[in-house]
C-alpha cells in the first residue's frame, strides 16, 4: 500500500495556500493532520496531484477568547483541545467529545479543521459544532466568509467548502452560566467511529430546558440537529413528553445501514441516547428508568 | 498433580540450586527487540533485490479471458510482469490432501492462477519492479479481462444440486466428511430427562499478525541454491515443499527465519503467493522480496472458524449428561490448504466435543465444503474454540433445563482426577488431566459464591452481569499422528545440539522456532539449568535449515514439550561429557562432581573445582595434558518425539464476568480467569502471557472479529478500521492460575500452553452473556456477540 506519486508544497501563509489551491483546483488536497488523508492516499482511494501542506501556518493555531466568542484555529490539534483551559472553561462539551476521538497517537496529529473539512458523518467534532452553534470561518480567493456549522456540512465527506477555499477557524459563543452539556456515543471499541453519537448543549432553568441543541451523528449523511428537541423545551419533561420526542426523533432521522448496525438499530440507539441525555441534563434518573425507549 | 505456588515445584532431575526451570527470567531476546535490533524479513536488503506486487482478482469466481501487461512492462522500473502460465514453467501445482483424512479431496492449486480465479484476492499476475510503489503503479496498468462465474458463497447451500461445482473434476463441493458414532446415543437420549438443542454459529476470522507475511527468495544460479528468508513457523517444511515444487533437492534450499512478528498459525502454511516468490527468484535469477500489505493480508492470510454446528445434549435430572451429538458444517474456500489441509479444524471439532466429560455416548458428523472465499486453515487453537463453545454452551443449556448451577453440573460430569489414563468417546487418550482440581482452584480465585451474590444484588438495580464457565482440553505436543502419518513431510520430532565453546559458554542450535512466544528463552533456561551455566552464557540459534538440527518448528503447542525435551536430553549428554573430562583432569570420578555457577563443583559440598572456562581451555588448546585415551566430546545432539501418546492433552477451565447493557447490546468485559494445567512450568511468566494472549484472541472472536463477505464473495471489511481486533481498552484483567500434572512421557514433564487461552475464552464469554440475559429469556449461540446480535435476540430492534 503505497500512495501514487504526488507533488508536495508547503504553504508559507494562508494567502500562499489559497494561491496554490486556486492554481491546482480539484487536483490539490490540503494536508492538515493527515489522519484521514494519508490512509486514503495509501489505499489509493484518492490520488491527488498536489498536496498543500498547511502544517506550518502558525496563524491557524491556537485558542483565544474575545468577548463572548471563543475562536479556535483550524490547525488546533485534538490533543490541544483536550488540554486547553479555555476549552475546558468555555466549551467543555468539546473536551469531553475529543476524548472519544480515536487514540492518543491520532489525537496528537489530527486537527479540528481537518476533521470538519473531512466531514465524516460519524465523526464527533462536526456534531459538536452544531451543538455549540459554531460559526465556520472560511478563507477563499475573494476574502473571508462565515457560515453556520449547520449549513457547512452538506453530505458524506461533503461540505460547503469549495476546492479554492480553506477552513481557517471556528467561532463559538462561550458557554453561559446555566448551560449544561452531554456527550456520549456507542462504539464497538473505544476510539472507533461511533455507531450512534450525540453531542448536546442546553440551558436549564429550574429543571426546565430553556434551550436544547441535540446534535446526533452517525445517523445520517451528516450531523443532524434534532428538531425533536423543541418538544422538550419550555415545559417540565414527563415520560410521555420524552416518549413523544423520541418518536419524533425516530421519524426525522434517516440513518444508513453498515456493518456495525442496521437502520432500525441506529434509530433505537439514537432513542436510547436521547433518554440518557435528557435524564442526565435534567438530573432526572426517573426519565431513564427501564432504559429502553 | 500439584497446585502451583509462587515457586512451582520442579522435577527432581532439574531441581538444582541454580535451576532456571519454573523461574520467571527475562527473555534473552528482549533487549535486541526493544532496541529495534531485531531482523524481520522486511528489514532484509540484498544486492539486486527486486520487489513483487501481486495483481489480485477483484472477483470471487471468474475465468481469466486475457491479460494485457504490455503497457505495464513499458513503465520505468518494471523488471517483469509474470502470469500464472509463465510461472508454471518453473513451479508445479499442488493438492492439499492427507491420506489419514479419509476421503479428503481438493483440486490442483497454482502459485498464480492460470485460467480461473476462485476467490477475491487470488493472484493473477506478479509485477516485479525496483520498488514496491513502482510495482503498484504498474499493477494499475495491467489489463485483465474476466468472465465472471457464479460464486459459491453460502456453505449451507454449497452441496445443493442447484449450486455450481467449483471444481467439476471433483464431482461435488464436499471436501471432507467424517462421521463418528460412539456408545449408544439413541438410547442415551431416550434415557435423558431433558434434551437441549441449539445451532452454534461462528464468524469467519483471521489471525492479524502484527508483522504481515513476508518473504525474500534469493536464487543463486552459480551455487544452484535457493535461500528463502521467511517468517515461518516451520522452516524445514518450507524447505521440503519449495524443493519439491521447484524441482530441487532439499540440500539446494536453505530457509532462514529470523525475527517474526507473531504467527498464531497464520505462518505455518504454504501460501500460493509465497510459492510464486520462490519461483520468481528462480525464473528471474535475482532476489525477490514480497511483503504483504494489510489489505492483502486480510484477503489471503488463512481464515479460520466459520462453522455452523448443530448440537444436542441429553441430561438426567440429577445432572448426569447422557449424550452429546453434533452436526458441524464449515466452508473452507476453494482449495484445501497445503500441506496441512483444511479438514483438520472440522476433524478436531469431532475429536474434541464432549472431551472433558465422562459420557461415552457421542455422535458426530462434520462436513467441509468448498466455496469461493479465501482459504481457511489452522489458526491458533484449531477447532478447540468451536468444540469448546458447542460443548460448554450445551452444558449450560442442559443446566438451565434442569435448574442446576453451571458449576455443579460440570463437577457432576467432568472426568475424575483419579480416572487416568482413560480415553474419550472419539478415541483421544488422556494420560493425566486435572479438571476437578482446576475447577476448585478457579472457584477460589474468582470467589464464585460472592460473585453470584453480587450478580443477584445488581440485577435488582437493573444491572445485568453474567458469569460464564468453560472447561476445556487442549491438544499439545503432537506426534506423527497429526501430519506425518497422512504422508506430509512435516517433522514431528525436534532436535537440539549443544556445545561448550572455548570460554565455557554454550551454543545451542534448536529446530524449534521463535515468533515471540519465548522459544529462545525456554531453551536457554533448560540448557543453562542442566549445565549449571548462567543464561547470559547460553546462546540459542534457531530458524536456519543450514544451521539447526532437523525438526518440526513451533506450532500446535509443541515447542516447549518437544523441543524443550530435546534440549534437556542434549544438555544431559553434554553434561556427562563435561563431567567425564573434568573427572579425568581432576583425577576423580564423574559421580563426585556436579556443574554449578559456570564451574565444575564437588557434588557433595558444592565447592568449586574447575571453571568451565578453564576446562574448555584445556580441552581445546592443551588436549596434550589430558590423560591418554580421553577424547573429549563437548558437543552433543539429541532428538525427541513423543511415542507413547499421539498428543499430550492439557486441560483447564476459564471464567468470564461481564456486563451486558440490554439497551445498547454492548458487552463490557469485567474480569477473566483461567486455570490451566500444562504440566511443568518452565517460565511461569511466559506461560501466563501465552495464556493471556490466547485469551485475548478468544475474546476477539467472542465480541469483535469477523471477516464479512457479501453474497458475491467480496470481503467487505479487509482493513483495520472495519475488521475489529480486540484492543487493550476493552480487555479485562486476566488472572491465570496453574495446576501442574507433568507428562511422564518426558523427563521435563512440560506440555503445551500456546492455545489453551484461545480454546475456552469465547465459550466463557458466550455463557456469561447468556447468564446475564437470563431474566430476558434470550439465548444466543452466535459469535461474535455484536450489539446487533444481542439487540436482535432481545427483540429491541
Amino acid at each position: 500500500m503505497k500512495a501514487s506519486a504526488f507533488a508536495y508544497a508547503r504553504a508559507t501563509s494562508v494567502a500562499d495556500a489559497l494561491a496554490l489551491l486556486a492554481a491546482h483546483g480539484d487536483g490539490a488536497k490540503v494536508l492538515s493532520g493527515g489522519q484521514s488523508l494519508m490512509p486514503a492516499m495509501n489505499l489509493r482511494l484518492i490520488s491527488p496531484e498536489l498536496i498543500v501542506d498547511i502544517g506550518g501556518l502558525a496563524e491557524l493555531r491556537g485558542v483565544a477568547v474575545s468577548g463572548d466568542v471563543l475562536k479556535i484555529g483550524a490547525l488546533t490539534r485534538h490533543a490541544e483541545l483536550l488540554r486547553s483551559p479555555e476549552i475546558a472553561a468555555h466549551a467543555p462539551l468539546l473536551a469531553e467529545a475529543v476524548a472519544h476521538v480515536a487514540h492518543p497517537a491520532i489525537r496528537n496529529r489530527g486537527t479540528l479543521g481537518g476533521s470538519l473539512a473531512h466531514a465524516d458523518p460519524a465523526a464527533e467534532l462536526p456534531a459538536c459544532m452544531l451543538a455549540l452553534n459554531a460559526t465556520v470561518v472560511i478563507s477563499g480567493p475573494s476574502g473571508e466568509r462565515r457560515m453556520a456549522a449547520e449549513d457547512f456540512f452538506t453530505g458524506i465527506y461533503e461540505t460547503a467548502l469549495s476546492a479554492q477555499e480553506l477552513l481557517v477557524a471556528v467561532e463559538l459563543p462561550v458557554a453561559r452560566k446555566s448551560s449544561g452539556y452531554f456527550f456520549d456515543e456507542f462504539a464497538r471499541r473505544h476510539g472507533d467511529y461511533a455507531i450512534v453519537g450525540l453531542a448536546a448543549q442546553a440551558i436549564v432553568k429550574d429543571g426546565i430546558f430553556a434551550d436544547l441543541r441535540l446534535a446526533f451523528f452517525a445517523v445520517g449523511d451528516r450531523p443532524t440537529l434534532a428538531k425533536a428537541a423543541a418538544r422538550l423545551v419550555g415545559a417540565v419533561v414527563t415520560p410521555a413528553i420524552l416518549s413523544e420526542a423520541s418518536t419524533a426523533l425516530s421519524k426525522e432521522l434517516d440513518p444508513q445501514q453498515d456493518q456495525q448496525a442496521s437502520v432500525s438499530m441506529r434509530r433505537h440507539l439514537a432513542k436510547v441516547l436521547l433518554g440518557r441525555c435528557v435524564s442526565a441534563l435534567l438530573d432526572r434518573p426517573d426519565l431513564n428508568a427501564g432504559g429502553s425507549a | 498433580m500439584t497446585i502451583a505456588t509462587a515457586s512451582p515445584q520442579a522435577l527432581s532431575e532439574l531441581d538444582r540450586p541454580n535451576s532456571y526451570i519454573g523461574k520467571t527470567v527475562p527473555r534473552p531476546n528482549l533487549d535486541r527487540l526493544m532496541q529495534g535490533r531485531g531482523l524481520y524479513v522486511s528489514d532484509i536488503e540484498l544486492p539486486r533485490m527486486a520487489h513483487v506486487v501481486f495483481l489480485r482478482s477483484p472477483h470471487a469466481h471468474a475465468k481469466i479471458v486475457s491479460i494485457d501487461a504490455a503497457a505495464a512492462k513499458r513503465m520505468p522500473g518494471i523488471i517483469a510482469v509474470v502470469t500464472g502460465k509463465e510461472l508454471a514453467a518453473v513451479i508445479t501445482p499442488w493438492v492439499g490432501v492427507l491420506t489419514h483424512l479419509k476421503g479428503l479431496k481438493s483440486a490442483p492449486q497454482h502459485a498464480i492462477a492460470i485460467d480461473r480465479v476462485c476467490w477475491q484476492g487470488e493472484a493473477v499476475a506478479a509485477i516485479v519492479a525496483t520498488s514496491r510503489d513502482v510495482a503498484e503503479d504498474a499493477a494499475e496498468a495491467v489489463r485483465v479481462e474476466y468472465q465472471e462465474l457464479e460464486a459459491v458463497t453460502d456453505m449451507r447451500t454449497a452441496l445443493d444440486s442447484a449450486t455450481p461445482v467449483i471444481h467439476p473434476a471433483l464431482g461435488d463441493n464436499l471436501a471432507f466428511e467424517r462421521n463418528l458414532d460412539a456408545g449408544a446415543v439413541n438410547a442415551a437420549f431416550a434415557d435423558a430427562d431433558e434434551v437441549a438443542e441449539a445451532e452454534f454459529i461462528f464468524g469467519r476470522h483471521t489471525g492479524v499478525t502484527l508483522e504481515p507475511r513476508a518473504v525474500v527468495a534469493d536464487w543463486n544460479a552459480a551455487e544452484a541454491r535457493l535461500t528463502i528468508y521467511q517468517g515461518t513457523q516451520a522452516p524445514h517444511m518450507v524447505q521440503n515443499i519449495a524443493a519439491l515444487h521447484l524441482g530441487l533437492r532439499e540440500s539446494q534450499v536453505r530457509v532462514v527465519c529470523k525475527d517474526v512478528g507473531g504467527s498464531f498459525g497464520i505462518k505455518v502454511h504454504i501460501y500460493a503467493d509465497e510459492m510464486a516468490v520462490y519461483a520468481l527468484s528462480k525464473l528471474l535469477r535475482r532476489p525477490i522480496k514480497f511483503v504483504a500489505d494489510r489489505v492483502e493480508s486480510f484477503n489471503t492470510d488463512i481464515h479460520a472458524r466459520d462453522h455452523r454446528c448443530k448440537g444436542k445434549i441429553g441430561v438426567k435430572r440429577d445432572g448426569t449428561i447422557t449424550a452429546f451429538e453434533i452436526d458441524d458444517l464449515t466452508g473452507i474456500g476453494p482449495y484445501s490448504m497445503y500441506p496441512r489441509t483444511s479438514a483438520i479444524e472440522a476433524n478436531q471439532v469431532v475429536n474434541l466435543v464432549g472431551g472433558p466429560y465422562t459420557t461415552k455416548n457421542y455422535r458426530a458428523r462434520a462436513r467441509v465444503v468448498f466455496q469461493n472465499k479465501n482459504v481457511m486453515c489452522q489458526y491458533r487453537a484449531v477447532g478447540h474454540p468451536i468444540a469448546c463453545s458447542v460443548t460448554e454452551g450445551l452444558v449450560d443449556l442442559a443446566a438451565a433445563k434442569i435448574g442446576m448451577d453451571p458449576v455443579k453440573i460440570r463437577r457432576r460430569n467432568l472426568i475424575a482426577d483419579d480416572a487416568y489414563p482413560c480415553a474419550s468417546p472419539s478415541g483421544l487418550r488422556f494420560e493425566l488431566l486435572s479438571h476437578h482440581a482446576a475447577m476448585n482452584r478457579l472457584m477460589a480465585m474468582m470467589d464464585y459464591e460472592s460473585l453470584r451474590a453480587e450478580q443477584a444484588a445488581l440485577r435488582k438495580k437493573n444491572i445485568h452481569r453474567g458469569i460464564g464457565i468453560a472447561s476445556f482440553i487442549e491438544v499439545t505436543n503432537p506426534s506423527a499422528a497429526f501430519y506425518g502419518v497422512g504422508g506430509a513431510r512435516i517433522s514431528s520430532q525436534d532436535g537440539v545440539a549443544v556445545r561448550l565453546d572455548a570460554q565455557g559458554a554454550v551454543i545451542c542450535q534448536t529446530s524449534i522456532t521463535e515468533q515471540g512466544q519465548g522459544s529462545e528463552s525456554l531453551t536457554a533456561q533448560i540448557v543453562g539449568s542442566v549445565l549449571g551455566v548462567s543464561m547470559e552464557r547460553v546462546r540459542v540459534i534457531l530458524g536456519d535449515t543450514d544451521n539447526t538440527p532437523y525438526g518440526g518448528g513451533t506450532w500446535a503447542s509443541r515447542g516447549a514439550g518437544i523441543g524443550g525435551e530435546a534440549a534437556l536430553q542434549a544438555a544431559k549428554i553434554l553434561r556427562r561429557n563435561i563431567l567425564d573430562v573434568a573427572a579425568a583432569i581432576l583425577q576423580t570420578s564423574p559421580g563426585e562432581l556436579d556443574l554449578a555457577g559456570n564451574a565444575v563443583v564437588n557434588a557433595g559440598d558444592g565447592a568449586p573445582r574447575i571453571e568451565l572456562n578453564e576446562l574448555a581451555r584445556v580441552v581445546y588448546f592443551r588436549p596434550d595434558t589430558l590423560p591418554p585415551g580421553i577424547q573429549p566430546e563437548l558437543m552433543a545432539t539429541r532428538h525427541f518425539v513423543p511415542r507413547e501418546y499421539p498428543f499430550a492433552f492439557t486441560n483447564g477451565v476459564q471464567a468470564s464476568w461481564l456486563e451486558v447493557d440490554p439497551d445498547t447490546g454492548i458487552v463490557r468485559l469485567l474480569k477473566h480467569w483461567v486455570v490451566e494445567d500444562c504440566g511443568t512450568l518452565i517460565n511461569p511468566q511466559l506461560v501466563d502471557e501465552q495464556i493471556r494472549g490466547g485469551v485475548v484472541q478468544g475474546l476477539g472472536a467472542a465480541l469483535f472479529e469477523k471477516c464479512v463477505y457479501d453474497e458475491r464473495g467480496q470481503l467487505t471489511n479487509a482493513n483495520m478500521a472495519d475488521y475489529l481486533v480486540p484492543m487493550s481498552g476493552e480487555m479485562p484483567d486476566i488472572d491465570v492460575g496453574h495446576v501442574v500434572s507433568p507428562t511422564s512421557e518426558t523427563e521435563l514433564g512440560a506440555k503445551g500452553a500456546g492455545e489453551a487461552g484461545t480454546a475456552g475464552a469465547a465459550a466463557a464469554v458466550a455463557n456469561a452473556v447468556n447468564d446475564a440475559l437470563r431474566p430476558f429469556g434470550a439465548v444466543i449461540t452466535e459469535i461474535p456477540l455484536t450489539p446487533q446480535v444481542i439487540l436482535t435476540a432481545l427483540g429491541r430492534i
